[in-house]
């Protein structure tokens, strides 16, 4: 390279850089939502260059919040994916009122906005060609909270796993138990947990992935009981959400407090697996385990 | 926090016991009266309790969610300790979760209750700011839930009941509890206990706070003193998320349906324990002797159930919490038929291109 001739003074000059015509920044007129700002590394991305990249950033690797149904997409093999209870609903067991509205009300706004029925969808499916039962959970849907009907599913996906003797697959990404279902919503913690326990009595597999976020009744509870519990890159896992410790002790919190890498550190989590290798792992994992 | 408006003003009457706190006044007054002046007025004293205990009956029958959380949290109201006192014959603390330290929060240990000898799991609050520092103010560390669990493994082994004592205003927020794993002892916790093959027994004597009150309560029976609380989230936490104001506390406590009649009625609890006229902290002790019969007489039920049956039923008790709170109804109906009508939005749609092999 350095002995390139004195032509190539030339060549490595860069062209200096002039205003072509075009603005770098996206224009006013540019149709809404086509560009994302990442939260990472704060670069404007084209939006279908993300989701070609699974709904990562190319740049800086930030993993972006996905719904139940490019998580199941990104997850299973084409065309696998059975659901089961899918239009299962909460009943409203409190007649839960607020501010002049209902939950009621928001159930059906969060079911429009979302495209989801609940926070959680549970099916049979295959990934890589190895049958699991699958739960995925819904963030845009009361963001992913744990009601009676998340409960309820998780239940049924660890039956129909002991029943069919398959490995369970759950992605959690919840903000907690369901404040509109009150105690209901606590139980679901022990009912969820009381069946993982029958179903670790019967050897089963469950494999726990922890996405952003994952806090509060979902990680005291079924999240952190997995035979295996991976987590995707600086994924949040909590049980009390870092705006409520830093109101409690009034401290401020240090860097990477409560990141999927904090919890590996402090030895609550095996794996951390970007998205693009989590079919993989997973698949791994089942050999490993299952004969 | 919040917590310093729930204070009783004058000398531990809540804000809704004005008249009874004036009828006291009054014996109070004419007692002294008598003293110095020589007058009989037991009549009048009488008289006056008489009106008094009426008062409070009236004002107890009708609490609202708030005034319950309000004496729920009574600084009189009697606590672990008055119960190991009164409660329980020749009681040993057994420290320690061989993990990692001694949480004070959380209190376990053996002794005879009613004559049965059992393992006490409670959680202690502390009555002076001394105590109250120690204790965490209730608020249990991971090690607490932990050496809950270990003493009950022990408890197990040698077939020992569990009776645990629940009062608490949560799991401690705080780093090192986040850092030693806060949600992964109280998730252990929960499934561990669902199939403890001893019976358990469960008692809510004031604060349920959310999975740290959970997180000891995975029993055979769960049941509440009338005047506690039992909730997913505090009132005042519930008002700032979801009215977005933390004084809406006494409209989020009545929503969030945390009293023992409430959750009573919706199934959510197996018994109330009927406090005294006035609430627990006018007499610790008939509300102790109140928790103790409830303890002999359902030890004396579960002992007679094999445990196969027991630890079968608990978990059936459990699996089917919220069961029928769900359904495949008109909201199921109705969305289905919406979404029929309108495009499915883009997320929806399925892209090959990112679909991976």
């Amino acid at each position: 390279m350095a002995m390139m001739g004195p032509s190539s003074t030339t060549m490595t000059k860069k062209p200096k850089a002039t205003w072509n015509g075009f603005s770098l920044k996206p224009r006013k007129e540019m149709p809404e939502g086509l560009w994302v700002r990442c939260p990472g590394c704060e670069h404007m991305l084209y939006k279908s260059a993300v989701q070609k990249n699974l709904d990562v950033c190319p740049s800086c690797n930030h993993h972006f919040r996905i719904g139940a149904t490019a998580r199941i997409r990104y997850l299973v093999d084409e065309d696998t994916f059975q659901p089961i209870l899918e239009n299962m609903t909460s009943a409203d067991p409190l007649d839960f009122q607020f501010r002049g509205t209902t939950y009621k009300d928001r159930i059906r706004a969060d079911q429009e906005k979302s495209g989801a029925a609940e926070a959680m969808q549970i099916g049979k499916a295959f990934i890589k060609g190895r049958g699991v039962v699958l739960g995925v959970m819904e963030p845009d849907f009361l963001m992913g909270s744990m009601g009676a009907v998340v409960g309820e599913k998780f239940c049924v996906a660890v039956e129909k796993a002991i029943e069919e003797s398959l490995p369970l697959v759950a992605v959690s990404c919840s903000g907690g138990a369901r404040m509109h279902e009150g105690v209901v919503s606590l139980g679901q913690m022990a009912k969820t947990s009381a069946a993982l326990a029958r179903f670790n009595e019967r050897k089963g597999l469950f494999i726990s992935v922890l996405a952003d976020p994952t806090t509060g009744g979902v990680t005291a509870s079924f999240a952190m009981l997995g035979d295996v519990i991976l987590a995707e890159p600086r994924a949040l896992i909590a049980f009390a959400g870092p705006r409520t410790i830093a109101e409690t002790i009034k401290i401020e919190l240090p860097e990477g407090f409560q990141t999927a890498e904090f919890l590996m550190e402090h030895g609550f989590v095996d794996m951390i697996v970007d998205r693009k290798d989590l079919r993989s792992e997973i698949a791994r994992l089942i050999d490993y385990t299952q004969k | 926090m919040a917590r310093e408006n729930n204070r009783p003003t004058n000398g531990g009457y809540l804000d809704f016991e004005q008249k009874v706190a004036d009828f006291e006044r009054q014996v109070e007054e004419l007692r002294k009266l008598s003293a110095k002046k020589g007058i009989d007025y037991s009549v009048e004293i009488r008289r006056i309790e008489k009106d008094r205990i009426i008062e409070l009956k009236r004002v107890y029958s009708n609490l609202t969610a708030w005034q319950t959380v309000q004496v729920a949290r009574h600084p009189q109201r009697p606590l672990l300790r008055d119960y190991l006192n009164l409660m329980v014959k020749d009681f040993r603390e057994l420290h320690g979760d061989r993990l990692f330290g001694d949480d004070r929060a959380i209190i376990t240990g053996i002794g005879q209750i009613a004559r049965n000898k059992v393992l006490i799991v409670g959680q202690d609050k502390g009555k002076t700011t001394k105590e109250k520092i120690v204790c965490n103010f209730g608020c249990p560390n991971p090690e607490g839930y932990r050496k809950a669990l270990a003493k009950m493994r022990f408890a197990e082994k040698y077939g020992l009941p569990v009776v645990t004592l629940i009062d608490t205003p949560g799991a401690y927020p705080g780093v090192g509890a986040e850092e030693r794993g806060q949600a992964q002892a109280i998730a252990v916790n929960l499934s561990e206990m669902s199939r403890l093959r001893v019976p358990v027994i469960s008692i809510c004597i004031g604060e349920g706070g959310s999975g740290g009150a959970l997180g000891i309560a995975v029993g055979d029976r769960l049941a509440m003193l009338e005047f506690s609380y039992y909730s997913v989230i505090s009132p005042e936490g519930c008002a700032a998320i979801l009215w977005r104001d933390g004084s809406r506390a006494p409209d989020a406590a009545e929503a969030l349906k945390l009293t023992s009649r409430d959750l009573y009625r919706l199934g959510l609890v197996d018994a109330i324990i009927p406090e005294p006229v006035g609430g627990a902290h006018r007499n610790v002790h008939d509300t102790v002797y109140n928790v103790e019969t409830y303890v002999a007489k359902t030890l004396a039920q579960l002992q007679h159930v094999p445990i196969d049956e027991l630890v079968e039923s608990r978990y059936q008790k459990w699996r089917s919490l919220g069961s029928k709170a769900t359904l495949q109804g008109p909201l199921a109906v109705e969305r289905a038929s919406r979404i029929a009508t309108t495009s499915r939005p883009a997320a929806a749609k399925r892209d090959t291109s990112t679909a991976r092999v």
